[in-house]
């Protein structure tokens, strides 16, 4: 759910900010390109990939669920509990693009 | 993004009633003073506003409790703890209640700062790091303290060195691996929140900026999703923290390895 909302935003955000890098000097436009680039593809993998881990825990949740269903309160428990720490991760390397959108530390 | 959201006007309130008192106060102890702008942030703001606003709500709740007759109120408040007791008590055990009113306050002012930036005219102080670190090394110091409470300082440090049932030699090598493992608690515990609403709070605007009307919305509902989700994991893993600091050897082998490989 989150990890969606983020495509969203890097899909929507670049175009803004493009129109301000372009305003920019002429050799920071270059660093700050390519660090628009590599935030969009790190966060592309990251999600790509949080999704796969997630939907593999989500899977087999719902399949213990379906054996045996009254465990369900437990392994939902646990569910929500990994999702969390999988997601996590996502958000770090969110945070990692949002500095590279925002901040452009080398392109200062 | 500064440009697309405008001056929040409780903040210029605020600035305006105390911003020269604070700018006074930063002058005499010598700390480094804004030229321009706000002195007071607008995270320190909303977080004075969630404290003044709860604790009206409580004192006016407190004259309407009742034994007898519990208003609607109440009882929405009273299940409320108790499902945060139920799930503090399936990771701490029997000593849980003890620990209710941090963790509850945790919940609240999470719950109500993550929800704030979808209203109109305030900002979710949640979106900023420093309410984020805050809160998690609160956590953290509240969760060591309370694990030397229960187990003793020498019987808590121990676990830091030595996990049950592990040879002596491992000891230095443990030491590090726990240390490290008990700071980065503090980091995603702070990034996780902070990251979730900002991100959150960010699609939020970039929508409105680009469609403002309509389309928002259904990121807007998932945003109460998100909140809410976020608070009770801040909460959840508040507890399970508490769980593992204060379990003493016993009732750790009851509750078996649930509390050990989480980061």
């Amino acid at each position: 759910m989150a990890v969606t909302m983020m495509v969203v935003a890097v899909g929507l955000i670049s175009p803004l900010h493009a129109q301000e890098a372009a305003a920019a000097a002429a050799g920071r436009v270059e660093i700050i390109r390519w660090s628009i680039i590599t935030a969009g593809f790190a966060l592309a993998i990251a999600a790509a990939f949080g999704a796969l881990g997630q939907s593999r825990a989500i899977a087999s949740a719902v399949e213990g669920i379906a054996r045996n269903p009254s465990a369900a309160g437990e392994i939902r428990g646990n569910l929500i509990l990994g999702l969390v720490l999988i997601e996590s991760l996502v958000i770090y390397v969110l945070l990692i693009s949002l500095i590279l959108f925002f901040v452009s530390p080398f392109g200062k | 993004m500064e440009k697309l959201e405008h001056e929040l006007w409780i903040v210029q309130a605020v600035n305006a009633a105390l911003g020269p008192v604070v700018r006074a106060m930063l002058h005499a102890l010598g700390r480094p003073v804004p030229a321009s702008g706000d002195v007071i942030p607008d995270f320190l703001v909303m977080s004075a506003l969630i404290v003044v606003a709860w604790t009206i709500l409580c004192l006016v709740l407190r004259r309407h409790l009742s034994v007898e007759q519990p208003g609607r109120v109440q009882i929405l408040i009273e299940d409320g703890m108790r499902a945060i007791e139920g799930m503090m008590h399936e990771y701490i055990g029997h000593t849980a209640p003890r620990y209710l009113p941090i963790v509850v306050a945790m919940f609240v002012f999470t719950l109500t700062g993550n929800l704030m930036g979808l209203v109109p005219g305030l900002k979710s102080p949640t979106s900023s790091l420093n309410v984020t670190l805050g809160c998690a090394l609160t956590v953290a110091v509240y969760y060591h303290v309370q694990g030397i409470r229960a187990q003793g300082i020498g019987s808590y440090l121990k676990h830091f060195v030595m996990p049950p049932g592990a040879p002596a030699f491992i000891a230095p090598l443990m030491l590090v691996i726990e240390t490290i493992s008990h700071i980065s608690r503090v980091l995603s515990l702070s990034l996780r929140l902070f990251g979730n609403i900002f991100g959150e709070d960010l699609v939020v605007l970039i929508l409105f900026s680009i469609v403002p009307f309509i389309v928002p919305l259904p990121v807007m509902f998932l945003g109460i999703i998100t909140a809410v989700l976020q608070a009770y994991i801040f909460v959840l893993l508040t507890t399970i923290y508490l769980g593992g600091a204060v379990a003493t050897d016993h009732e750790k082998h009851e509750h078996g390895d649930m509390v050990a490989g989480e980061v």
